[in-house]
């Protein structure tokens, strides 16, 4: 011991146990000064919304015509002990104009035997009316064909109506849009599987040839009729490493009514547990990338080799290491830089499992772009047990802002399954892969009752949590989120899809003064729906970029065109389109505060 | 998680370990650990892609070291071998999870510091590492998690670890400390599928992940922080199993860590009250 230790050994004690004190005290300290506060019930007036965030969100479902209750599969009873894990997904929900009206449509699947999907067409008087029955595309959850687990809307034959792709765990199946009258199922002569449980299915345009292919994930294997079990080893094998789930699919569209599948002969080999996926020309080389996000493991990043090949690149863009539980993608010009961010809702259970959404930005390095994870920076990290998640400027300030689903099993209050969930996931893989292993939930909550989020850009790219404000908060099992302008006002409105629960539509009031721009594309060369096109708007010394999507996000659908918040300002310099064709159009000041309909030149 | 902890000063040796291992092998088995943990980690990484980021090993190693470096020089009054702070900087870093960067580093510190203060007869009480550990999941749940990833959940990466700890723990001779966990952990997991009606490989599950494996390997196993007698070691480590188990059976996630927390310093402390106090 040295003479100043000695010396002064005892102070030195004493100033060591403070430090060590201070240490034990600082997790409650610092969970003192970051309690995030993100619901104020005093505050959440619309007024103080309005003034103080720009804009407010009301549910408006009943008043509107929108009552929707979804109801959740019974499965075999061999599952029966943990039914509400395995049965907690089918509520989705796309927006679209079937019948060319110039209005946003709804259409919402159920998935119960017997029970009908909803279609609402939306009367141009503030209401809707569900006309599924009458247009044929209700009755899609008869037994022995599986229950719907989402639909996306596209225009495979090019005539002008967007046609319905339905993904199930069940036969998947496709309906001809017959002018917006009703609907033709042309599944037999598809040639689609005859049984898919698959969970997220899109529409985009993979080889550029003017046609609108299926991109569809499996979550279960296709084997597997989740009602009739012959064996009870269906679970994943792994909570971060499962790649025993459904295989993918590609349907190409050959241009005269049928597909081929080619998911195999393209490179779309993999069977992981596939909950999303997102098509966006990620590497802007005019091709469509192809990101997934997945279940029990690490998400794929496909890239795109000219429209005849896809390859896995995760490691390479360094967004495909680290395994999580990838529920939605979706992606946003968050920085206003002309680069797609892309964000992936995960699980974040505190003291349990703190997975953390992903937040992955693009940075352009001399050989190739790579990806860095900024979601706790920019605020969108820490969302509960996530589901659907969305880019859209909700208060029209010119900055894309973020809609989070949340929740997973809203069961009886104040349980927990997570102890037991934990108990089994940190097994081996003979063990977690076993149904027959998995304790009874008997009745118990699992990240139930947790709020959505709704962050809020300030135009940098950082995010604040303002649900509690602004409503939109609800405490339901929430799954599928789609925005549109559900009411042609010029604000995107919300529309979120519950699990076994009713569904929800935010009615969104911005504040006077806030602008905005829309564009509708339609493709001549490309194909008609114009999925897969970007438009670049420039206007007051900022730069926006939005893609057209063939479906984004878990089991979801936006609206068609895309819509630009201009704060401000009501002068747009150009917007640039990017038409998939590879054809660049520009439009020279185009007017503010209007849909612009805009086919490709040719 | 520190195996073998090295002592903060000469009165924390524990004195088997001084009398029967000569000079030369202590010095080569000092190093055993930190060399296997560290081949852990990377094989886990990797392979499986275990750690959040090398930003946190760093963080909590490079903490762990100079919070050791500090405390050393001012309460000992000597630099340390850094053997040990580089364990208890791995261990926190695979052991907890956060989206942020701070619990890494504090918990680093926490569990340093508590080897300086925690002290009862000149002996330091709790296993560093374990002591941190548990402090963040308990105090911290807002932004700390144990860990979750497992190594593929496969069984290989169980047939490496297992063989080369076990070697360790025998060189350390602390295999009958982690024979008898297992094995009451597995009777006692037979108990619990009676009580809560749970399959008996639902309850015995857990052994067969990564977290266990660090801890039965590792943190139980601590020479510095189990008592000295072989019987008084089987007792305790049927103690923590038996403890662990009441935990469990009241849905304690960190079970395992809580139990080891509430075990160890008192089984430390009896032992020590029954010796002499030992001299400065």
């Amino acid at each position: 011991m040295t003479d100043f230790s000695e010396k002064y050994q005892r102070p030195i004690k004493m100033l060591v146990a403070m430090f060590l004190a201070g240490l034990l005290t600082a997790p409650l300290i610092i969970q003192r000064y970051t309690a995030s506060g993100t619901f104020s019930p005093g505050k959440d007036s619309r007024e103080f919304a309005l003034e103080h965030f720009g804009f407010y969100l009301e549910n408006v479902a009943l008043a509107s015509g929108l009552e929707f209750t979804h109801q959740s599969p019974r499965l075999d009873p061999k599952l029966q002990h943990i039914l509400p894990q395995i049965a907690s997904m089918g509520a989705s929900v796309s927006i679209v104009d079937f019948n060319r009206d110039g209005w946003s449509d709804i259409y919402v699947t159920d998935s119960r035997y017997g029970t009908q999907n909803a279609l609402y067409r939306n009367e141009s008087d503030g209401t809707f009316r569900d006309v599924a029955a009458a247009m044929g595309v209700a009755d899609v959850n008869r037994q022995g064909t599986g229950v719907s687990m989402g639909a996306v809307w596209g225009d495979y034959d090019n005539d002008g109506y967007e046609d319905i792709f339905l993904y199930k765990w069940g036969k998947p199946e496709l309906f001809h849009n017959d002018g917006g009258s009703g609907f033709t199922s042309v599944t037999e002569q598809s040639e689609l599987p005859r049984w898919v449980n698959a969970n997220t299915a899109i529409w985009l345009d993979y080889n550029s040839d003017g046609y609108l292919d299926i991109f569809m994930g499996g979550y279960y294997p296709a084997k597997f009729d989740l009602w009739n079990l012959n064996t009870t080893r269906i679970m994943p094998e792994s909570f971060e490493y499962a790649q025993n789930g459904g295989r993918n699919y590609l349907f190409e569209n050959q241009g005269d009514g049928t597909f081929r599948e080619l998911a195999g002969q393209v490179g779309l080999t993999s069977t992981r547990w596939t909950l999303a996926a997102g098509a966006a020309d990620l590497q802007q080389d005019g091709y469509p990338e192809l990101f997934l996000a997945n279940d029990f493991g690490v998400d794929e990043f496909y890239a795109n080799d000219q429209g005849e090949r896809f390859r896995e690149v995760g490691n390479e863009v360094k967004t495909g290491f680290t395994p999580k539980s990838g529920m939605n993608v979706t992606f946003g010009d968050i920085a206003n830089q002309g680069l797609f961010a892309i964000y992936v809702t995960n699980i974040t259970e505190e003291g349990v499992l703190m997975q953390g959404n992903n937040l992955w930005m693009p940075r352009q390095g001399n050989a190739s772009m790579t990806y860095s994870n900024i979601a706790g920076q920019r605020g969108v990290e820490l969302g509960g047990w996530s589901y659907g998640a969305q880019f859209g400027d909700l208060n029209n300030d010119g900055a894309v802002d973020l809609y989070v689903a949340n929740g997973f099993i809203s069961a009886r209050k104040g349980t927990s399954y997570w102890y037991d969930y934990s108990k089994v996931t940190g097994g081996n893989s003979a063990i977690i892969s076993d149904a027959r292993n998995w304790p009874d939930m008997r009745g118990r909550s699992q990240s139930g009752y947790q709020r959505n989020r709704v962050w809020l850009n300030d135009g940098t790219g950082r995010f604040q949590e303002v649900a509690g404000y602004v409503g939109g908060n609800a405490i339901f099992d929430s799954r599928a989120v789609a925005l549109g302008d559900l009411w042609n006002r010029g604000v995107l409105d919300v529309v979120v899809a519950n699990q076994n629960d009713r569904l929800l539509v935010y009615k969104n009031t911005v504040s006077r003064g806030h602008h905005w721009i829309g564009f509708r594309l339609e493709g001549t060369r490309s194909n008609r729906s114009a999925v897969g096109a970007t438009v670049t708007l420039h206007w007051d010394g900022k730069t926006q970029s939005q893609i057209v999507s063939g479906g984004i996000g878990y089991c979801s659908q936006n609206q068609r065109r895309v819509q630009f918040g201009l704060g401000d300002s009501e002068q747009v310099e150009q917007a640039v389109i990017h038409w998939p064709s590879g054809n660049r159009q520009q439009i020279s000041r185009p007017e503010a505060g209007k849909v612009h309909l805009v086919r490709e030149p040719q | 998680m520190s195996s073998p902890e090295t002592p903060v000063s000469q009165t924390d040796s524990a004195p088997e370990t001084a009398k029967s291992v000569s000079f030369n092998k202590r010095l080569d088995f000092r190093y055993a650990p930190p060399v296997l943990i560290t081949l852990i980690l990377l094989a886990g990484h990797l392979s499986f892609g275990i750690l959040a980021s090398y930003r946190t090993v760093i963080l909590a190693v490079g903490t762990s070291m100079i919070t050791e470096l500090v405390l050393a020089r001012l309460v000992v009054g000597k630099w340390r071998n850094l053997s040990s702070a580089y364990i208890t900087g791995i261990s926190v870093s695979i052991l907890i999870r956060s989206p942020m960067f701070w619990p890494y580093a504090l918990c680093a510190m926490i569990s340093i510091a508590t080897k300086y203060v925690l002290r009862y007869r000149g002996r330091h009480l709790w296993n560093p590492s374990n002591f941190g550990v548990s402090w963040m999941l308990f105090t911290a749940p807002f932004s700390v998690a144990g860990l979750s990833i497992q190594w593929g959940n496969n069984l290989w990466p169980m047939l490496i670890i297992w063989p080369l700890g076990l070697v360790i723990v025998w060189r350390a001779r602390r295999f009958h400390v982690t024979f008898t966990y297992i094995v009451s952990f597995i009777v006692l997991s037979g108990l619990r599928s009676v009580i809560t009606g749970a399959s008996f490989l639902a309850e015995v599950a857990p052994l067969t992940g990564p977290m266990y494996q660090l801890f039965v390997l590792f943190m139980i196993t601590d020479p510095v922080t189990t008592v000295s007698s072989r019987k008084g070691r089987i007792l305790v480590a049927f103690l923590i199993a038996l403890v662990e188990f009441v935990l469990r059976l009241n849905e304690f996630i960190y079970a395992p860590f809580y139990a080891l927390f509430l075990v160890g310093p008192v089984a430390m402390m009896i032992e020590l009250r029954r010796k002499k106090p030992a001299t400065a």
